[in-house]
C-alpha cells in the first residue's frame, strides 16, 4: 500500500485547516473502512488527519428539544444512549444491528455517513467501476447484482448505500453539520447524498473540504414509537439485503402520521415519501401498509437477479407496520 | 514429579478423557508464533503479483521502474524464475499441479494467476511495488461458467474411479412404484482457515529451510526437493502451529515464490497470502451439478440408483471433486449407477476441501432419500435403515464396523424425532415456520504410514516426535495421551514435538486420517520404549530413544469398506415473507471409532457441523462471468456462518471401534460436515413444504420460492 502521513486534530479549525493545506488527505475517524479501502487501494490518500481526538464525541438535547449527536460519537455510544433508545428507537437497533461490537466501538457517525459501497466490483481494482474509476463501466449492471439497487439508480452504477444508522436517521429527518474554512453549513440528510445520475463518483453535497461535525435529529414525538427491521443473509455481521426504518402514530384506527425509509435498495437511505403520503391520513390496517409499500415501489427497476427485494420490501413494509399498530392498540 | 522412568503401579487411562489442549495457554496468550510471525535476522519480504486476465499470455512487464522504487530488491518472473521440474510423482500418489510452479511460462489459465513476485525490504514496500507493476497481456476469451450438461464433461479418476455401473438402471426405473429425479447444485466453495498462508524460506549452511503453515511437513518437503531438485536430506520444512487448513494448506505458489526468491538473494525471504489472493491461490472445492434418481418399490427398498456429479477444474491440472462416490458407501441396489465427470474451465484449480466429495454428494444423496421417503409415505430414517446394505454396494466387500443404524436409533432419542409430525408446512411460531430434518453421513477411515521417536529422559520425563500437524484439531493433545497411555505415564511427563520434517516421514492432517495414522506410530514407539525400559535397559543422559515406522502395519491392512458413520438432526425456522432461514438446534451422533480426546473431539465435530450450516445457508463464492474472478472475495463477500447462526448445537457419539487400528481409531476430521447441510435442507422442505436443491439456501431463493416459482 501507499506509504501515507499521519497527523492528529484537536480542534475543529485546525482538522479544517490541516485538510485544506494538502492535496489528497482524509479525515481518519474510526478508521473501520478507510483503512479496509486502504489495504485494498481503493483509497490511496497521500495522508490521514485523525479527527478522534476532536471534542465532537457528546450527545446532548438542545434547547429546542432536538438531539445533537457529534461526528466523532461512536456507534456503539450512540446505540447505548438513553435519549436515543427513548425518543429513536429504531435508530438504536439500526445501529445495533450493523457491524459488530468491535466495530461500533470504533466507527464514529460521520464516518458511517461518508461510507463507501461494499459493492464487489467498487472494492477489487482490478474491475472496472464508474464509482472508483469514472467512466470505466459497470461490470454489476450485468454481473453480480444480487445485492444491488433497485429504485434511484442509473445505467452508469447500481450500487447500494450501506449503512443501517442512516437509514433511521433518515427517516426522522436528521440534519448534517459541517465545518469548511469559510465557516459551518449543514444539509439536511435527504439532501446530502447525491442522485446517482452519471456521476457516481460523487456521492454527497458536502463542500470540497468540508469536515462532519455532527448530526441533529430534530424533535419526532412519532419516532418514540419506531422500529428497525434488518434482513441479510446470515444472522449477524452482515450488510443488509433490505432494511427499513418504521414509525407509526395512529390514534382512533386512522395513522395520523407515519415516518418510513428503506436501506440496501439505492444509492442513498431511501426517504419512501410516496408511501408515507398513502399512509398518513389512511385506516391502519394491512391493506393500507401494502398499499404504501406498492406506491413507493411502483419506482422500483429491479435487475434480472435483485427482484426479490421488490417483494422483501413490500413484505417487510406490512410487517413491520402491522407489528408497530398491533403495539400501539395494546 | 516422580523420578521414576516407569511405573508399575495401576496406571489411570488418558485416552477417552477430556483433556484442554497442550498448546491452548501459549495460543491464547500469543506466545505461539504462526508461520508469518517467526522473526528472522535480514529478512526480506515478497508479494506475489496476480493475473488481472483469466486466459492468455503475459506480453511484458514493465520491471524497470518497480526495481527502482524504494526498497524493491528484485523482481521474479518467468524470464528470469530458475526452472522448476515437474515431472514427479508426489507423497500421495499424485502428480503435482503446475499451479504451484510458478513463473516458468508466459501462460495465463485463470485470474489471480502469479506472474510476477516483487521482494523488497519491508512488506510494505513490497505490496507498493507489486502493485505498481504494469503487466501487459494478450487476452483470449474465457470460460468458467459450469452446467450440468457441459459438452466438455468427461469423466475423471480421482482417489477412486470415474465411473461404477451394475444392473439396467433404465429398466429397474421404469418398474419401481417411487421414482424420483432431480438435479441437485452445490456452489464453488472457499476454505478460508483464520490464518492465511505464510512462509519463509532461507538457506542456512546448504539447507533449504522453510518455516512454513501446512498440512504436512514431510509431503511439503517433498514437493519442494522435487520442485527444486534438491537432494532430500537438504531440505527443511517446521511448521509448528498451523492457525487452519481444510484440505488448503499443501504446497503451493508462496512457498516457491519464496524458496526462489531466497535463492536468488541468498537472505530469508518470507511471502505471505492476503485474504483476496487465497481466493485465487489457497484453492477452493468446485461447483457440482449432481443428478440423482432413485428408483423403489412400495416398501420404500431401493431398486435403481444413479447418481451423477460433474464438477470444474482448471486447463492445468485435473482435480475432481467426487460426489457420486458417497452412494457407492451409502446405498445398494440392483441398478446401481455412479460417475464424476469433470469440466475443465479457466478457472484456478480446485483441490481437497473439508470432506471432498462426500460433502457436496451427501447433499444431492441425502436430499433425495428425503424426497423419496415423501413420495414412499415412509419416515426418513425407517426409510435408511430398510435400505441398510450387508456388503459394500460396488465393492461386495465386508464393512469393518458400520453403525449407522445406531446413531440413528440415538440420534432419533435424543432429537425427540418419535414426535415428529411428518407433514410439511403445517407449524408456525409468529413468523416462523418450523421444520425438522435428517440425514446420514459417511466418511473413509484411512490410515498413512508414518514413522515417530519416542526418548525417555533420566528426569522421568519422555519426548515424542513426530512430522505431524495439528491445524487446530487438537493432534498434538490427542498424540500426548496416546503417548501417555503407551509409556503408562501422567501424560504431564510427555511433550510431543510435531511440525518438523526432521523427524522423519510421517502422513498429512488430512482425509481425516492424520492423528489416526500418528497415533498408530507413535503407539508403537512409545509402547517399544517402554518394554525396553521394562527389561531395564540403562538411561544415558542424552536418553533412551526408539523409533517406529508403520509402513508395513499399514499396508498388511486387508480389503475392506472402512468408514465413519453419522445422523445428522436439525430444526429450522424459517420466515418465507423475508427468506430469512436460521437453524434453531442441530443434532449429530456419530459412530467414529474410539475417541482419544472428547474435548477436541467434539470441538472438531462440532466445527463439522458448523461448516453444514454455512454450506446449507452461507457459503458460496461468486465468480464473474466477465472478468473469471471472484466477486467480493474477503470475509464480508464470503459468509460463514457467525455465533449467532449457530444456536443449539450437539454432537455425541456411540461406542464404536475399528478393530484392525491398534488404537481403534476411525477418524473424526470431516465426518460432522458431511450430511449436515441435507439436514438442513430437508428440515426447511418440512417448515415449507418447498424443496430447495440449490445450495446455499439463500432468502432470494426462499422469497423466489415463496413468490411461486417451483422449487427454487
Amino acid at each position: 500500500m501507499r506509504e501515507f502521513g499521519y497527523q492528529r486534530a484537536y480542534d475543529v479549525a485546525g482538522a479544517v485547516a490541516l485538510l485544506d493545506a494538502a492535496p489528497d488527505t482524509r479525515f481518519l475517524g474510526g478508521g473501520t473502512n478507510l483503512v479496509d479501502l486502504m489495504k485494498t487501494g481503493v483509497e490511496r490518500p497521500a495522508r490521514l488527519i485523525d479527527i478522534r481526538e476532536l471534542p465532537l464525541d457528546r450527545i446532548e438535547v438542545t434547547a429546542e428539544g432536538a438531539l445533537r449527536i457529534g461526528a466523532t460519537v461512536t456507534n456503539g455510544d450512540l446505540a447505548a444512549h438513553p435519549e436515543v433508545r427513548r425518543r429513536y428507537p429504531a435508530l438504536a437497533q439500526a445501529v445495533l444491528a450493523g457491524a459488530s461490537g468491535q466495530l461500533r466501538n470504533m466507527a464514529t457517525v460521520g464516518g458511517n455517513l461518508l461510507q463507501r459501497t461494499r459493492c464487489g466490483y467498487f472494492t477489487e481494482v482490478s474491475q472496472p467501476c464508474n464509482k472508483r474509476a469514472p467512466g470505466s463501466g459497470c461490470p454489476a449492471v450485468a454481473g453480480e447484482h444480487r445485492n444491488h439497487a433497485i429504485l434511484g439508480a442509473s445505467d452508469h452504477c447500481v450500487a447500494v448505500h450501506a449503512s443501517d444508522m442512516a437509514v433511521a436517521l433518515t427517516a426522522f429527518d436528521a440534519v448534517v453539520h459541517y465545518e469548511t474554512a469559510d465557516g459551518p453549513g449543514e444539509l439536511p440528510l435527504a439532501d446530502f447524498y447525491l442522485p446517482v445520475g452519471d456521476t457516481p463518483h460523487r456521492e454527497t453535497a458536502l463542500p470540497a473540504g468540508a469536515l462532519i461535525t455532527g448530526v441533529t435529529l430534530p424533535p419526532a414525538p412519532v419516532a418514540a414509537h419506531s422500529r428497525y427491521r434488518k434482513v441479510r443473509e446470515r444472522a449477524s455481521y452482515a450488510f443488509a439485503i433490505g432494511s427499513l426504518a418504521a414509525a407509526l402514530d395512529i390514534r382512533d384506527g386512522i395513522v395520523r402520521d407515519a415516518r418510513l425509509a428503506f436501506g440496501a435498495v439505492a444509492s442513498r437511505p431511501w426517504r419512501a415519501s410516496a408511501a408515507e403520503r398513502v399512509l398518513t391520513g389512511a385506516p391502519a390496517v394491512p391493506e393500507t401498509y401494502a398499499a404504501a409499500a406498492d406506491a413507493e415501489l411502483a419506482a422500483a427497476r429491479p435487475l434480472p437477479r435483485n427482484g426479490y427485494k421488490v417483494d422483501l420490501i413490500r413484505n417487510l413494509t406490512v410487517t413491520v407496520l402491522t407489528e408497530l399498530a398491533e403495539e400501539a392498540a395494546r | 514429579m516422580s523420578t521414576a522412568t516407569t511405573t508399575t503401579s495401576a496406571h489411570a487411562p488418558s485416552v477417552g478423557t477430556g483433556h484442554t489442549r497442550v498448546e491452548g495457554r501459549d495460543k491464547v496468550t500469543g506466545a505461539a508464533r504462526y508461520a508469518a510471525e517467526v522473526p528472522f535476522a535480514g529478512l526480506a519480504h515478497g508479494w506475489l503479483v496476480l493475473s488481472t486476465i483469466a486466459r492468455g499470455r503475459i506480453r511484458s512487464l514493465d520491471t524497470e521502474p518497480v526495481l527502482a522504487m524504494p526498497g524493491v530488491l528484485a523482481v521474479l518472473d518467468h524470464r528470469n524464475a530458475p526452472h522448476l521440474n515437474t515431472d514427479y510423482t508426489g507423497l500421495m500418489g499424485l502428480r503435482p499441479d503446475p499451479t504451484c510452479a510458478v513463473f516458468q511460462h508466459d501462460r495465463v489459465p485463470h485470474l489471480g494467476w502469479p506472474v510476477a513476485l516483487v521482494v523488497a525490504e519491508t512488506s510494505e514496500q513490497a505490496r507498493e511495488a507489486a502493485e505498481t507493476l504494469v503487466v501487459h497481456y494478450e487476452q483470449e476469451p474465457h470460460h468458467v461458467e459450469l452446467s450440468g450438461d457441459h459438452p466438455d464433461a468427461h469423466p475423471v479418476d480421482g482417489h477412486e474411479p470415474a465411473v461404477t455401473e451394475k444392473g439396467d438402471l433404465d429398466a429397474r426405473l421404469a418398474s419401481s412404484a417411487f421414482v424420483v429425479d432431480a438435479e441437485y447444485t452445490t456452489p464453488e466453495e472457499h476454505h478460508n482457515p483464520m490464518e492465511p498462508h505464510a512462509a519463509t524460506a532461507r538457506w542456512d549452511d546448504g539447507r533449504l529451510e522453510v518455516t512454513d503453515s501446512n498440512q504436512g511437513v514431510t509431503w511439503v518437503a517433498g514437493e519442494l526437493q522435487n520442485l527444486f531438485s534438491l537432494d532430500p536430506a537438504s531440505v527443511r520444512v517446521r511448521s509448528e502451529h498451523v492457525g487452519g487448513g481444510f484440505g488448503s494448506k499443501g504446497v503451493r505458489a508462496h512457498q516457491v515464490a519464496a524458496v526462489m526468491a531466497a535463492t536468488l538473494l541468498q537472505r530469508p525471504v518470507r511471502v505471505a497470502l492476503t485474504r483476496r489472493q487465497m481466493f485465487a491461490l489457497a484453492g477452493h472445492r468446485s461447483p457440482t451439478v449432481q443428478r440423482v434418481r432413485l428408483g423403489a418399490d412400495a416398501d420404500g427398498r431401493l431398486r435403481a440408483l444413479e447418481h451423477r456429479s460433474v464438477s470444474r477444474t482448471s486447463t492445468v491440472y485435473e482435480f475432481v471433486e467426487p460426489s457420486a462416490g458417497v452412494a457407492r458407501v451409502m446405498y445398494d441396489a440392483d441398478a446401481h449407477h455412479t460417475a464424476n465427470h469433470v469440466v475443465p474451465l479457466d478457472v484456478p484449480s480446485p483441490t481437497w476441501m473439508r470432506a471432498p466429495g462426500e460433502a457436496p454428494g451427501s447433499f444431492a444423496l441425502e436430499a433425495a432419500l428425503d424426497e423419496l421417503a415423501e413420495k414412499c409415505g415412509i419416515d426418513p430414517i425407517e426409510l435408511r435403515l430398510r435400505n441398510e446394505p450387508e456388503t459394500g454396494p460396488v465393492s461386495g466387500l465386508p464393512f469393518a464396523g458400520r453403525d449407522l443404524a445406531a446413531c440413528f436409533r440415538e440420534g432419533a432419542r435424543r432429537f425427540g424425532w418419535a414426535d415428529r409430525d411428518s407433514r410439511p408446512g403445517v407449524r408456525r411460531e409468529g413468523r416462523w415456520l418450523l421444520g425438522t430434518g435428517t440425514a446420514a453421513a459417511s466418511f473413509p477411515a484411512g490410515a498413512q504410514p508414518s514413522t515417530a521417536s519416542a526418548t525417555a529422559h533420566p528426569d522421568g520425563t519422555f519426548t515424542i516426535r513426530i512430522s505431524a500437524a495439528d491445524i487446530g484439531t487438537g493432534a498434538r493433545t490427542a498424540l500426548t495421551l496416546i503417548a501417555a497411555d503407551a509409556l503408562q505415564v501422567p501424560p504431564e511427563r510427555i511433550r510431543v514435538r510435531i511440525g518438523d520434517s526432521d523427524f522423519g516421514p510421517a502422513g498429512i492432517a488430512g482425509g481425516s486420517m492424520g492423528t489416526r495414522s500418528w497415533s498408530w506410530a507413535v503407539k508403537a514407539a512409545a509402547g517399544e520404549l517402554r518394554e525396553r525400559l521394562a527389561l531395564g535397559a540403562g538411561l544415558p543422559a542424552q536418553g533412551l530413544t526408539v523409533r517406529s515406522d508403520t509402513t508395513e502395519a499399514v499396508e498388511a491392512l486387508g480389503p475392506a469398506e472402512r468408514h465413519s458413520y453419522g445422523a445428522q438432526f436439525a430444526e429450522v425456522a424459517v420466515d418465507v415473507t423475508t427468506g430469512e432461514v436460521r437453524v434453531r438446534r442441530m443434532l449429530g451422533i456419530f459412530a467414529a471409532g474410539r475417541i482419544v480426546n472428547p474435548l477436541t473431539a467434539r470441538n472438531q465435530l462440532l466445527g463439522g457441523m458448523v461448516w453444514g450450516i454455512s454450506m446449507a445457508l452461507h457459503e458460496e463464492a461468486a465468480r464473474d462471468r466477465a472478468s473469471g474472478g471472484v466477486v467480493g472475495a474477503d470475509l464480508a463477500g464470503y459468509h460463514v456462518a457467525t455465533h449467532a447462526d449457530v444456536p443449539r448445537i450437539e454432537a455425541g457419539w456411540i461406542e464404536d471401534t475399528d478393530p484392525d487400528d491398534p488404537v481403534g481409531i476411525k477418524g473424526i476430521g470431516e465426518i460432522g460436515v458431511v450430511g449436515a447441510a441435507a439436514a438442513v435442507a430437508n428440515a426447511v422442505w418440512h417448515a415449507t413444504g418447498v424443496r430447495h436443491r440449490s445450495l446455499p439456501i439463500r432468502p432470494d431463493r426462499v422469497l423466489a420460492a415463496a413468490a411461486g416459482a417451483p422449487d427454487a
